[in-house]
């Protein structure tokens, strides 16, 4: 392959920073996507009505039994599907975007309920009692007592699945979308020369997600009371 | 309409039905999970027990490992594997990987050659390690330090101590976290598909992209994933039954 050409990479700066943006653009919409919808979930798992909590945590099961990829291709097929299905128009055109954001939202949410509801588990039974005891309703309770105290404790954790998230953003390669992998790909195609390219974009997701997981462990020491 | 009989119809290659391709890719998921785990599970422990030696020229190259292939995409270390190795190493055996190997065995019902799959494996195979060597390194460090040193009051040499004492300890307390990370290797076989391997998700995909039967061909390839899920969960928690270690309190897991 001869000497490794920094020129490649210098001259797909831009196509890979495009990627990177989408790639960034997927991870933010998922996570606040995936938290919202996950902490739904967990709500519903943990009601004790069963026309709540079947359902919530059948979905999130189906999701945690099939790979990544295959949620995809499923969001990917459905999603076009229930857009005609509300809108009742035929043929209305849903961007490949749009369906990569239903999948992953959907997949995120699936994971994350997993952890909130952890979270919701670990603050003492006391605490809604005592909101119910104060005059507060469900919502109130959760919102205001339980959610607060039970992220407070989820944090580290959220944190290193949003790292997993993160690397996660690259699956979308598999519906053909340019992100930060599939711009490299698409760069490599046209230049003739693939090495370099993922060799740079595994090194940049090598920098972000240590430096990320090296922040997360020194907010875990910090956060922890035992090691104050 | 579904019309689930498209199954029993002739795939246009391979001299089966439809339902042979998703056999096909059963098997070949099961292959590559199964030969990837191997690799994870050996590596992994070595890793692990690594991780905790009271020496930094053994933790320190075990942790730098671990770093390394946690913190890359799965994808992107597939392509490294897959399209990047063959370059960097010397050209003769670059010219190797890519001609001659692939032609030392054909493989069965496969539309890929031996290197698409010896790629996936290895990738697999060593990016699971780091998540294995993490479990076992938790599953040591969760024993009382008690242990480590009495072992060594009674005269134990370090070694000994691993392979009387904390060893056998650690790996029946990591049976649950175990079973999680087959199942992730299991799962992320899919990714193989990317480097053309024609596992479970592939076939499904392909079929679809043959008969345009999407919800058939996704929904029989879930319905066998939950299968073979379900069935190592059982499997599992019966083999977690039989080395629960007395008086410890299962950790739950999956």
């Amino acid at each position: 392959m001869g000497e490794f050409d920094f020129q490649v990479i210098v001259k797909n700066l831009p196509l890979l920073w495009d990627g990177l943006l989408l790639s960034l653009k997927l991870f933010f919409i998922a996570l606040v996507g995936g938290i919202f919808f996950g902490t739904l979930l967990a709500m519903g798992r943990l009601s004790s009505y069963k026309i709540l909590s079947y359902p919530a945590a059948g979905f999130v099961n189906l999701i945690r039994s099939i790979p990544f990829i295959m949620a995809i291709f499923w969001f990917y097929f459905l999603t076009p599907e229930l857009v005609k299905l509300v809108t009742g128009k035929q043929g209305e055109a849903v961007g490949p975007f749009t369906s990569a954001v239903v999948a992953f939202i959907m997949v995120e949410a699936a994971y994350y309920s997993e952890i909130i509801r952890a979270g919701i588990q670990s603050v003492p039974r006391g605490q809604p009692w005592a909101a119910y005891a104060l005059g507060m309703n469900y919502w109130q309770a959760m919102g205001q007592v339980v959610l607060p105290q039970a992220f407070r404790n989820m944090i580290p954790i959220m944190l290193t699945q949003a790292i997993i998230l993160f690397q996660d953003t690259s699956l979308v390669y598999v519906v053909g979308l340019k992100d930060f992998l599939g711009a490299a790909s698409k760069g490599g195609q046209i230049s003739g020369r693939i090495v370099e390219l993922y060799v740079f974009v595994a090194l940049c997701f090598l920098v972000i997600c240590f430096s990320a997981s090296k922040l997360t462990n020194w907010l875990k020491t910090r956060m922890d009371p035992a090691a104050r | 309409m579904l019309e689930w009989k498209i199954f029993l119809e002739q795939a246009p290659s391979g001299g089966m039905t439809y339902l042979g391709w998703l056999g096909s890719g059963v098997m070949w998921t099961l292959l590559v999970s199964i030969c990837a785990w191997v690799i994870a599970f050996t590596l992994g422990s070595v890793l692990g027990v690594l991780r905790t030696v009271p020496n930094k020229w053994a933790s320190l190259p075990a942790t730098i490992y671990v770093e390394i292939f946690r913190n890359i995409p799965l994808l992107v270390q597939m392509f490294l594997w897959y399209f990047v190795m063959p370059e960097v190493v010397p050209a003769a055996m670059g010219d190797w990987l890519k001609q001659t190997y692939p032609t030392l065995i054909e493989l069965p019902f496969a539309q890929f050659s031996l290197w698409e799959f010896t790629a996936a494996v290895m990738c697999l195979g060593l990016y699971t390690a780091s998540r294995v060597a993490e479990q076992v390194r938790a599953g040591i460090q969760s024993l009382p330090r008690g242990q480590t040193n009495a072992g060594l009051a009674m005269g134990f040499t370090l070694t000994q101590v691993y392979k009387h004492v904390l060893l056998p300890m650690a790996f029946r307390l990591i049976v649950p976290p175990m079973t999680s990370e087959f199942l992730t290797i299991f799962k992320n076989s899919s990714t193989a598909l990317v480097i053309g391997v024609m596992e479970l998700t592939a076939q499904a995909r392909q079929i679809n992209e043959y008969t345009f039967k999407t919800f058939e061909a996704f929904s029989a390839a879930t319905l066998i994933y939950i299968a073979i899920t379900l069935t190592v969960i059982f499997f599992m928690r019966w083999l977690e039954k039989k080395v629960a270690v007395p008086g410890y309190v299962s950790q739950g897991g999956h």
